[in-house]
């Protein structure tokens, strides 16, 4: 750009993610000199007050963190402490859990690509809007929303901070008649997902070419969820108890979430991540409705990150079937937990990526320190990577309208999830 | 007052705000299914970032409010959420109570500060986590961590039909039993909080047959002391009392109460 414009643009209030952010942009003469994803949500210190609460009351306790993927953050407590206590639940909680994450799947992919993501490439400013001309689309979403919802409930009594899961197991199996009539919906909602899937590959995304590193979760089978061994596109293979070695997190003067590198760089967690490193543990159907879309994977471009959740909602929608088929009641949903001290490690695949737990507990059973990484904040260096070079390639001498929706389009493409991020700070006191 | 439809030229205006929280609480809105398509056709959303509208100065009928103030910009944020709203309900834990962030009240200063970290001069943050009404004032209070969709729509429909809302204050020991559980406290000596938590949830946790943990708050005229004593009786030690009473909803004042009378 030659006119020396100068740009400032500021989005006070992100819209369409979850939690509080903003972003600043300032460039001249073509170039961005300062883009900073501004996080101000404010920190709610969970891992200062988990110190001194039983182990049990963990798993309510984190769930708190956030109100999206609660879920997620008992599935990484309670595997910690198990681990901790040397307890194995065995093969019914291992996929029962798994079940019950898939709900947390279908509810939060449903709900980002539909309400959160979409309305960016159909060009409206909120999914409300875009209700009056594909209301179909919108209803497709809210469906599965409730689907996913049900499916928590089914284990978690509720879908927003479920009650079900304790340390040691479940405190409940459902009955057969429940897991039954839910059955019958999944089946039902396969063509669904499978339509969103060939939806979603046809919306018209931006072109982008990336270059970016990849971590999530592996399994000798499956699809990454429930838990797995930490891999990265470079290979890099880690237990959960390795994860502090490689990767590192430190504080920015404009967020109050830390920021995360691995090996010194910015990653890549989240669905494309996911699918990068795990396409070969999809599900033959699953992986047959991805090969039918035309998009090729692994890909450069970031907003196929769109596609890659819908692939990940029809793998989750699969899954609960496999999982849910000759289904019986544990005799035992729990196994009894023998609390010992020591320091314990977990981890899952929230559906915004990696979701890492540390706990140590004393020899009474309470907690005496917790770590928590979560994804967003895993994310926000390569969101800003991403950022400056999608601005540029989409070029500095579009209006400040546009540039400000492009840079809002980058950001939510993540799903951030900044309720999550932020909840680990420690605290400076102002006293009023 | 009066909000009914048909006296307006404009549909009622509805906003929701957020402040410290986990968004769970606005999450029950779009987690309204065709109930949040009918409630946008009869209410125009002016603000509510997440879903995508974003207009916090606009003059509304119902601002929402979830979570709990916790920063210097906060404490001026309410003050214009209060000014542009004709009634003010806050939904959630957090932002009726304080929320499970308001455990931070009870530790010292210092021992805070002995926690600063890398760049503390980066974060402004307050000492304490309080709910909206100790700052403005509040028309509707709807507690639950999280609260409901069936809530919400009570709420709304309520409010724009100029009727006082009604509100639950039952304890979650009525619902159970209408709901046939076998009582956790009763029959297997669980130290359940039913007895003394406000009604709204199902009475989930026992129809799962563990421990209501008091998400919902304190009820009116809940018996802390009695329970307390209850669960000295089930063994528990004093500080595991305390626990039971200091936890999502602990700021709240019958459950701060009864925590402090236990620590004797």
């Amino acid at each position: 750009m030659s006119d020396g414009r100068r740009i400032d643009i500021q989005v006070p209030v992100l819209a369409r993610v979850e939690g509080e952010g903003a972003l600043e942009l300032a460039a001249r003469d073509g170039h961005i000199e300062t883009l900073k994803l501004r996080i101000f949500e404010p920190p709610r210190l969970f891992e200062k007050f988990l110190e001194g609460r039983d182990c049990h009351e963990v798993p309510d306790l984190v769930a708190r963190i956030c109100g999206i993927c609660p879920v997620a953050y008992q599935m990484s407590a309670v595997q910690a402490l198990e681990s901790l206590f040397g307890v194995e639940p065995g093969p019914w909680v291992r996929a029962m859990r798994r079940a019950m994450y898939c709900g947390e799947w279908i509810e939060s992919h449903a709900l980002h690509i539909h309400l959160l993501a979409a309305p960016d490439f159909l060009d409206y400013p909120n999914a409300i809007a875009m209700a009056k001309d594909h209301p179909e689309v919108v209803r497709r979403g809210l469906r599965l929303q409730a689907l996913g919802n049900d499916l928590i409930r089914l284990f978690g009594g509720r879908s927003v901070h479920p009650v079900g899961v304790c340390v040691g197991g479940f405190h409940r199996a459902p009955a057969p008649d429940e897991v039954a009539a839910l059955r019958a919906r999944l089946t039902e909602a396969l063509g669904e997902a499978e339509e969103l899937l060939a939806w979603s590959a046809r919306l018209p995304l931006p072109a982008s070419d990336q270059d970016f590193i990849c971590v999530a979760l592996r399994d000798p089978g499956e699809y990454p969820m429930y838990a797995g061994r930490i891999v990265a596109g470079d290979g890099l293979d880690i237990n959960a108890a390795g994860f502090e070695r490689e990767f590192r997190e430190f504080q920015v003067p404009h967020s109050t979430a830390l920021h995360s590198l691995y090996r010194g760089r910015p990653y890549l967690v989240g669905p494309l991540a996911r699918l990068h490193l795990n396409r070969d543990r999809l599900p033959p159907p699953v992986q047959a409705a991805l090969v039918a879309t035309g998009i090729m994977f692994p890909t450069r471009n970031m907003y196929h990150s769109i596609v890659a959740r819908a692939a990940e909602l029809l793998l989750a929608v699969h899954e609960a079937l496999r999982l849910l088929s000759d289904y019986a009641p544990a005799p035992q949903a729990r196994v009894s937990v023998p609390v010992r001290a020591g320091v314990g490690f977990g981890v899952s695949e929230a559906p915004r990526g990696l979701l890492w737990h540390r706990y140590e507990v004393d020899a009474a059973g309470l907690v005496r320190a917790a770590r928590i990484v979560p994804p967003t904040s895993q994310n926000q260096a390569r969101i800003e990577q991403d950022l400056r070079q999608s601005l540029e390639e989409y070029g500095l001498a579009h209006g400040d309208a546009e540039l400000r929706l492009r840079a809002e389009t980058v950001i939510r493409n993540y799903d951030p999830c900044i309720s999550c991020a932020t909840h680990f700070l420690d605290l400076r006191v102002e006293r009023t | 007052m009066n909000l009914k439809l048909e006296t307006r030229n404009s549909k009622p205006r509805i906003a929701v705000h957020k402040f410290a929280s986990c968004d769970g609480c606005q999450l029950a809105f779009l987690n309204l299914g065709e109930d949040l398509l009918r409630l946008a056709e009869r209410v125009e959303l002016v603000h509510f970032a997440e879903a995508g509208p974003v207009a916090p100065e606009v003059p509304v009928d119902i601002a929402f409010v979830e979570g709990s103030i916790t920063t210097p910009d906060d404490l001026e944020r309410i003050q214009r959420v209060r000014k542009h709203a004709r009634y003010l309900v806050t939904i959630g834990a957090c932002a009726t109570a304080g929320g499970v962030q308001a455990l931070r009240n009870l530790a010292s200063a210092r021992e805070w500060l002995a926690a600063v970290y890398a760049r503390p001069d980066y974060i402004a943050s307050l000492d304490s986590s309080t709910p909206i009404a100790r700052h403005v004032k509040v028309d509707l209070e709807l507690w639950g961590c999280p609260v409901n969709g069936r809530q919400l729509l009570a709420a709304i429909g309520a409010l724009l039909e100029g009727a006082a809302p009604r509100e639950e204050r039952d304890k979650v020991c009525l619902e159970c039993k209408r709901a046939g559980n076998v009582c956790v406290l009763v029959a297997k000596g669980i130290p359940c909080m039913g007895p003394v938590t406000r009604t709204g949830c199902g009475a989930i946790c026992p129809r799962f047959g563990r421990d209501c943990y008091a998400c919902y708050g304190p009820a009116e005229n809940a018996n802390t002391e009695a329970l307390a004593q209850r669960f000295q009786g089930l063994g528990l030690l004093p500080e595991q009392i305390v626990r039971r009473f200091r936890s999502i909803n602990g700021a709240a004042p019958e459950f701060a109460d009864a925590a402090q009378r236990a620590r004797r």
